[in-house]
Protein backbone atom coordinates (compact mmCIF):
# COMPACT_ATOMS: atom_id res chain seq x y z
CA UNK A 1 0.00 0.00 0.00
CA UNK A 2 1.67 2.95 -1.08
CA UNK A 3 -0.72 5.23 0.91
CA UNK A 4 -2.58 3.81 3.51
CA UNK A 5 -5.89 5.04 5.78
CA UNK A 6 -4.41 3.86 9.06
CA UNK A 7 -7.33 3.97 11.92
CA UNK A 8 -5.79 2.88 15.31
CA UNK A 9 -3.14 1.19 13.84
CA UNK A 10 -4.40 -0.43 10.87
CA UNK A 11 -3.92 0.34 7.55
CA UNK A 12 -6.31 -0.15 4.73
CA UNK A 13 -5.73 0.40 1.16
CA UNK A 14 -9.33 2.54 0.18
CA UNK A 15 -10.00 5.13 1.46
CA UNK A 16 -13.96 4.77 0.56
CA UNK A 17 -16.05 3.51 3.85
CA UNK A 18 -19.50 2.00 2.41
CA UNK A 19 -22.90 2.59 4.52
CA UNK A 20 -25.39 -0.51 3.74
CA UNK A 21 -28.18 1.18 4.04
CA UNK A 22 -30.65 1.66 1.18
CA UNK A 23 -29.74 -0.90 -0.68
CA UNK A 24 -32.71 -2.33 -2.74
CA UNK A 25 -31.67 -6.15 -2.51
CA UNK A 26 -28.33 -7.83 -1.11
CA UNK A 27 -27.90 -8.28 -4.97
CA UNK A 28 -27.51 -4.90 -5.17
CA UNK A 29 -25.32 -4.26 -2.04
CA UNK A 30 -22.98 -7.17 -2.69
CA UNK A 31 -22.36 -6.05 -6.12
CA UNK A 32 -22.07 -2.31 -5.08
CA UNK A 33 -19.55 -3.15 -2.22
CA UNK A 34 -17.60 -4.90 -4.69
CA UNK A 35 -17.63 -1.50 -7.00
CA UNK A 36 -16.67 0.79 -4.23
CA UNK A 37 -13.31 -1.02 -3.47
CA UNK A 38 -14.62 -0.68 0.37
CA UNK A 39 -12.27 -1.95 3.11
CA UNK A 40 -14.74 -1.40 5.92
CA UNK A 41 -18.46 -1.42 5.73
CA UNK A 42 -21.05 -0.46 8.56
CA UNK A 43 -23.99 -1.74 9.71
CA UNK A 44 -27.00 -1.30 12.17
CA UNK A 45 -28.05 -3.19 15.62
CA UNK A 46 -31.91 -4.35 14.96
CA UNK A 47 -33.89 -6.67 16.68
CA UNK A 48 -33.84 -10.38 15.46
CA UNK A 49 -36.79 -10.68 12.89
CA UNK A 50 -38.42 -14.56 13.84
CA UNK A 51 -37.28 -16.85 10.61
CA UNK A 52 -34.92 -14.00 9.51
CA UNK A 53 -32.87 -15.33 6.04
CA UNK A 54 -29.65 -13.74 4.64
CA UNK A 55 -27.99 -11.55 6.42
CA UNK A 56 -25.87 -8.73 5.46
CA UNK A 57 -22.68 -10.13 7.96
CA UNK A 58 -22.39 -12.81 5.63
CA UNK A 59 -22.32 -11.07 2.76
CA UNK A 60 -19.50 -9.06 3.80
CA UNK A 61 -17.73 -12.06 5.48
CA UNK A 62 -18.03 -13.25 2.14
CA UNK A 63 -16.12 -10.36 0.64
CA UNK A 64 -13.50 -9.62 3.65
CA UNK A 65 -15.23 -6.90 4.69
CA UNK A 66 -14.57 -5.32 8.05
CA UNK A 67 -17.97 -4.89 10.39
CA UNK A 68 -18.11 -1.43 11.47
CA UNK A 69 -21.31 -1.46 13.69
CA UNK A 70 -23.08 1.79 14.19
CA UNK A 71 -25.52 3.28 17.07
CA UNK A 72 -27.85 4.63 14.77
CA UNK A 73 -31.16 5.28 16.49
CA UNK A 74 -29.57 5.86 19.98
CA UNK A 75 -30.68 9.47 21.13
CA UNK A 76 -28.70 9.24 24.66
CA UNK A 77 -25.53 8.22 25.83
CA UNK A 78 -26.75 5.43 27.95
CA UNK A 79 -28.43 4.33 24.53
CA UNK A 80 -25.50 4.44 23.02
CA UNK A 81 -23.31 2.68 25.45
CA UNK A 82 -25.81 -0.16 25.49
CA UNK A 83 -25.87 -0.82 21.59
CA UNK A 84 -22.35 -0.67 21.84
CA UNK A 85 -21.99 -3.26 24.47
CA UNK A 86 -24.36 -5.40 22.12
CA UNK A 87 -22.70 -4.99 18.84
CA UNK A 88 -19.35 -5.64 20.23
CA UNK A 89 -20.94 -9.05 21.84
CA UNK A 90 -22.71 -9.82 18.67
CA UNK A 91 -19.40 -9.26 16.14
CA UNK A 92 -16.93 -9.68 18.07
CA UNK A 93 -15.14 -6.11 17.33
CA UNK A 94 -14.27 -3.04 19.52
CA UNK A 95 -14.77 -0.89 16.60
CA UNK A 96 -17.57 1.49 16.54
CA UNK A 97 -19.35 3.81 14.90
CA UNK A 98 -20.76 6.38 17.55
CA UNK A 99 -24.01 7.99 16.30
CA UNK A 100 -26.08 9.67 19.01
CA UNK A 101 -29.42 11.60 16.98
CA UNK A 102 -30.84 14.59 18.41
CA UNK A 103 -33.99 14.60 16.67
CA UNK A 104 -35.72 12.57 13.84
CA UNK A 105 -36.39 15.68 11.40
CA UNK A 106 -32.65 16.77 11.17
CA UNK A 107 -30.70 13.60 12.05
CA UNK A 108 -28.05 16.11 13.61
CA UNK A 109 -25.74 14.71 16.19
CA UNK A 110 -26.19 15.72 20.10
CA UNK A 111 -22.98 16.90 20.51
CA UNK A 112 -23.48 16.48 25.05
CA UNK A 113 -24.83 13.38 25.07
CA UNK A 114 -22.01 12.19 21.80
CA UNK A 115 -19.20 13.59 24.21
CA UNK A 116 -20.27 11.76 26.92
CA UNK A 117 -21.17 8.54 24.98
CA UNK A 118 -17.71 8.97 24.21
CA UNK A 119 -15.92 9.10 26.98
CA UNK A 120 -18.08 6.64 28.62
CA UNK A 121 -17.21 3.70 25.74
CA UNK A 122 -13.37 4.93 24.90
CA UNK A 123 -13.29 4.02 28.84
CA UNK A 124 -14.95 0.71 28.02
CA UNK A 125 -12.75 -0.38 25.98
CA UNK A 126 -13.69 0.48 22.22
CA UNK A 127 -12.31 1.98 19.52
CA UNK A 128 -14.66 4.85 18.63
CA UNK A 129 -15.25 6.45 15.59
CA UNK A 130 -17.82 9.59 16.06
CA UNK A 131 -20.13 10.78 13.70
CA UNK A 132 -20.46 13.94 14.46
CA UNK A 133 -21.25 17.63 13.64
CA UNK A 134 -18.80 19.81 11.68
CA UNK A 135 -18.05 21.72 14.64
CA UNK A 136 -13.87 21.87 14.71
CA UNK A 137 -14.55 22.81 18.69
CA UNK A 138 -16.11 19.74 19.19
CA UNK A 139 -13.84 17.44 17.28
CA UNK A 140 -10.91 18.75 18.85
CA UNK A 141 -12.88 17.54 22.28
CA UNK A 142 -13.45 14.31 20.17
CA UNK A 143 -9.78 13.58 19.77
CA UNK A 144 -9.14 14.51 23.49
CA UNK A 145 -11.46 11.80 24.27
CA UNK A 146 -9.97 9.64 22.71
CA UNK A 147 -11.63 8.44 19.73
CA UNK A 148 -9.88 6.50 16.71
CA UNK A 149 -10.87 9.49 14.12
CA UNK A 150 -13.80 12.18 13.59
CA UNK A 151 -16.53 11.93 11.33
CA UNK A 152 -18.02 15.64 10.40
CA UNK A 153 -20.75 15.81 8.19
CA UNK A 154 -20.74 17.13 5.27
CA UNK A 155 -24.60 17.57 5.15
CA UNK A 156 -27.50 16.13 7.35
CA UNK A 157 -28.03 12.21 6.40
CA UNK A 158 -29.53 11.18 3.24
CA UNK A 159 -29.90 14.61 2.24
CA UNK A 160 -26.85 14.37 -0.52
CA UNK A 161 -26.06 17.76 -0.64
CA UNK A 162 -22.34 17.79 -0.71
CA UNK A 163 -20.19 19.57 1.75
CA UNK A 164 -22.35 22.64 3.47
CA UNK A 165 -19.33 24.48 5.47
CA UNK A 166 -15.92 23.47 3.45
CA UNK A 167 -14.24 26.37 5.61
CA UNK A 168 -14.95 24.05 8.80
CA UNK A 169 -14.01 20.76 7.63
CA UNK A 170 -11.01 22.49 6.53
CA UNK A 171 -10.19 23.88 9.90
CA UNK A 172 -10.94 20.21 11.55
CA UNK A 173 -8.65 19.21 9.10
CA UNK A 174 -5.58 21.44 10.15
CA UNK A 175 -6.12 20.82 14.03
CA UNK A 176 -6.84 17.26 14.12
CA UNK A 177 -4.45 14.10 15.00
CA UNK A 178 -6.63 11.39 14.33
CA UNK A 179 -8.19 10.63 10.23
CA UNK A 180 -11.14 12.83 9.50
CA UNK A 181 -13.61 11.07 7.95
CA UNK A 182 -16.37 12.98 6.02
CA UNK A 183 -19.57 11.26 7.28
CA UNK A 184 -23.20 12.21 5.87
CA UNK A 185 -24.38 14.72 2.97
CA UNK A 186 -22.44 12.99 0.00
CA UNK A 187 -24.65 13.29 -3.23
CA UNK A 188 -22.76 12.44 -6.51
CA UNK A 189 -18.88 11.43 -6.69
CA UNK A 190 -17.93 15.44 -7.07
CA UNK A 191 -18.82 16.19 -3.47
CA UNK A 192 -16.51 12.81 -2.93
CA UNK A 193 -13.82 14.56 -4.81
CA UNK A 194 -14.48 17.81 -2.89
CA UNK A 195 -14.13 16.29 0.31
CA UNK A 196 -10.87 14.44 -0.41
CA UNK A 197 -9.75 17.94 -1.84
CA UNK A 198 -10.22 19.52 1.48
CA UNK A 199 -7.99 17.19 3.46
CA UNK A 200 -10.04 14.68 4.78
CA UNK A 201 -8.65 11.01 5.00
CA UNK A 202 -11.78 8.99 4.00
CA UNK A 203 -15.67 9.47 3.19
CA UNK A 204 -18.35 7.52 4.55
CA UNK A 205 -21.30 7.40 2.61
CA UNK A 206 -24.30 5.27 1.88
CA UNK A 207 -27.33 6.87 0.42
CA UNK A 208 -25.77 8.37 -2.64
CA UNK A 209 -24.76 5.04 -4.06
CA UNK A 210 -27.88 2.16 -2.88
CA UNK A 211 -30.27 4.85 -3.68
CA UNK A 212 -28.93 5.95 -7.13
CA UNK A 213 -30.14 4.93 -10.09
CA UNK A 214 -27.75 2.07 -10.98
CA UNK A 215 -25.70 2.01 -7.33
CA UNK A 216 -23.38 -0.55 -9.03
CA UNK A 217 -22.02 1.95 -11.22
CA UNK A 218 -22.39 4.87 -8.50
CA UNK A 219 -20.09 3.01 -6.63
CA UNK A 220 -17.53 2.71 -8.98
CA UNK A 221 -17.58 6.56 -9.57
CA UNK A 222 -17.10 7.11 -5.95
CA UNK A 223 -14.03 4.93 -5.69
CA UNK A 224 -12.48 6.95 -8.35
CA UNK A 225 -13.58 10.42 -6.61
CA UNK A 226 -12.06 9.63 -3.57
CA UNK A 227 -9.12 8.16 -5.28
CA UNK A 228 -8.84 11.35 -7.41
CA UNK A 229 -9.50 14.05 -5.00
CA UNK A 230 -6.99 12.08 -2.36
CA UNK A 231 -4.40 12.70 -5.24
CA UNK A 232 -5.22 16.30 -5.98
CA UNK A 233 -5.26 16.47 -2.62
CA UNK A 234 -1.31 15.06 -2.09
CA UNK A 235 -0.19 17.07 -5.53
CA UNK A 236 -1.63 20.39 -4.59
CA UNK A 237 -3.91 22.46 -6.44
CA UNK A 238 -3.05 25.99 -7.68
CA UNK A 239 -4.23 29.14 -6.33
CA UNK A 240 -7.69 30.20 -7.16
CA UNK A 241 -7.12 33.65 -8.84
CA UNK A 242 -9.30 36.37 -9.61
CA UNK A 243 -7.69 36.98 -13.71
CA UNK A 244 -6.40 35.26 -16.22
CA UNK A 245 -3.24 34.09 -16.23
CA UNK A 246 -1.47 32.62 -19.72
CA UNK A 247 -0.53 29.54 -19.78
CA UNK A 248 1.12 29.61 -23.11
CA UNK A 249 4.39 31.74 -24.04
CA UNK A 250 3.54 35.08 -25.03
CA UNK A 251 2.89 35.77 -29.15
CA UNK A 252 5.91 38.06 -29.37
CA UNK A 253 8.36 38.28 -32.17
CA UNK A 254 8.68 36.38 -35.31
CA UNK A 255 7.05 33.39 -35.54
CA UNK A 256 9.07 30.54 -35.56
CA UNK A 257 10.83 28.89 -39.13
CA UNK A 258 9.73 25.57 -39.80
CA UNK B 1 -43.37 -18.45 32.39
CA UNK B 2 -44.26 -15.45 30.63
CA UNK B 3 -41.54 -13.21 28.94
CA UNK B 4 -41.28 -10.53 26.32
CA UNK B 5 -38.69 -11.29 23.78
CA UNK B 6 -38.42 -8.61 21.54
CA UNK B 7 -41.34 -6.85 22.60
CA UNK B 8 -43.44 -10.20 21.68
CA UNK B 9 -45.00 -12.41 24.66
CA UNK B 10 -43.83 -15.93 24.87
CA UNK B 11 -44.46 -18.66 27.48
CA UNK B 12 -41.91 -20.39 27.85
CA UNK B 13 -41.10 -23.47 30.08
CA UNK B 14 -40.12 -22.75 33.93
CA UNK B 15 -36.29 -23.05 34.81
CA UNK B 16 -36.08 -21.69 30.46
CA UNK B 17 -32.41 -19.98 29.38
CA UNK B 18 -31.58 -17.09 27.44
CA UNK B 19 -30.48 -19.68 25.37
CA UNK B 20 -33.85 -20.95 24.57
CA UNK B 21 -34.95 -17.29 24.01
CA UNK B 22 -33.11 -16.81 21.08
CA UNK B 23 -34.17 -20.29 19.99
CA UNK B 24 -37.69 -18.74 19.72
CA UNK B 25 -36.64 -16.07 17.17
CA UNK B 26 -33.70 -18.15 14.80
CA UNK B 27 -31.91 -21.49 14.34
CA UNK B 28 -28.87 -19.57 13.58
CA UNK B 29 -27.34 -17.50 16.44
CA UNK B 30 -24.26 -16.49 15.30
CA UNK B 31 -23.81 -12.45 14.62
CA UNK B 32 -26.25 -12.43 17.60
CA UNK B 33 -26.56 -10.73 20.97
CA UNK B 34 -28.72 -10.81 23.64
CA UNK B 35 -29.60 -8.40 26.62
CA UNK B 36 -31.95 -9.65 29.74
CA UNK B 37 -33.20 -7.22 31.31
CA UNK B 38 -31.47 -4.09 29.37
CA UNK B 39 -27.60 -6.38 30.84
CA UNK B 40 -26.22 -7.77 27.85
CA UNK B 41 -25.29 -11.94 28.36
CA UNK B 42 -22.58 -12.87 26.86
CA UNK B 43 -22.74 -15.97 24.50
CA UNK B 44 -21.08 -18.40 26.77
CA UNK B 45 -23.28 -17.52 29.42
CA UNK B 46 -26.54 -18.19 27.17
CA UNK B 47 -27.05 -21.32 28.65
CA UNK B 48 -26.27 -20.68 32.46
CA UNK B 49 -28.52 -17.69 32.52
CA UNK B 50 -32.16 -19.33 33.83
CA UNK B 51 -35.41 -16.30 32.91
CA UNK B 52 -37.48 -15.19 35.18
CA UNK B 53 -41.29 -14.50 35.14
CA UNK B 54 -41.84 -11.05 33.33
CA UNK B 55 -38.09 -10.76 32.24
CA UNK B 56 -37.54 -8.69 29.16
CA UNK B 57 -34.89 -10.06 26.44
CA UNK B 58 -33.44 -8.43 23.70
CA UNK B 59 -32.14 -10.51 20.75
CA UNK B 60 -30.61 -7.84 18.12
CA UNK B 61 -28.37 -8.63 15.48
CA UNK B 62 -26.47 -6.70 12.31
CA UNK B 63 -28.65 -5.21 10.08
CA UNK B 64 -28.11 -3.08 6.56
CA UNK B 65 -27.75 0.35 7.90
CA UNK B 66 -25.27 3.32 8.11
Amino acid sequence: MDDPLVIAGEKFASRLIMGTGGAPSMDVLDRALSASGTEITTVAMRRVAPGSGHSVLDLLAGRGIRVLPNTAGCHTAADAVRTAELAREALGTRWLKLEVIADERTLLPDPVELLDAADLLVARGFTVLPYTSDDPVLARRLEQAGCAAVMPLGAPIGSGLGVRNPHNIELIVEEAGVPVILDAGIGTASDAAIAMELGCDAVLLATSVTRARDPEQMAGAMRHAVSAGRMARLAGRVPARRYASASSPPASGEPQSG
Amino acid sequence: MNVVVNGRAFELADGATAAVAVQVLTSAPSGVAVAVNGEVVRRSAWDSTPLADGDQVEVLTAVQGG
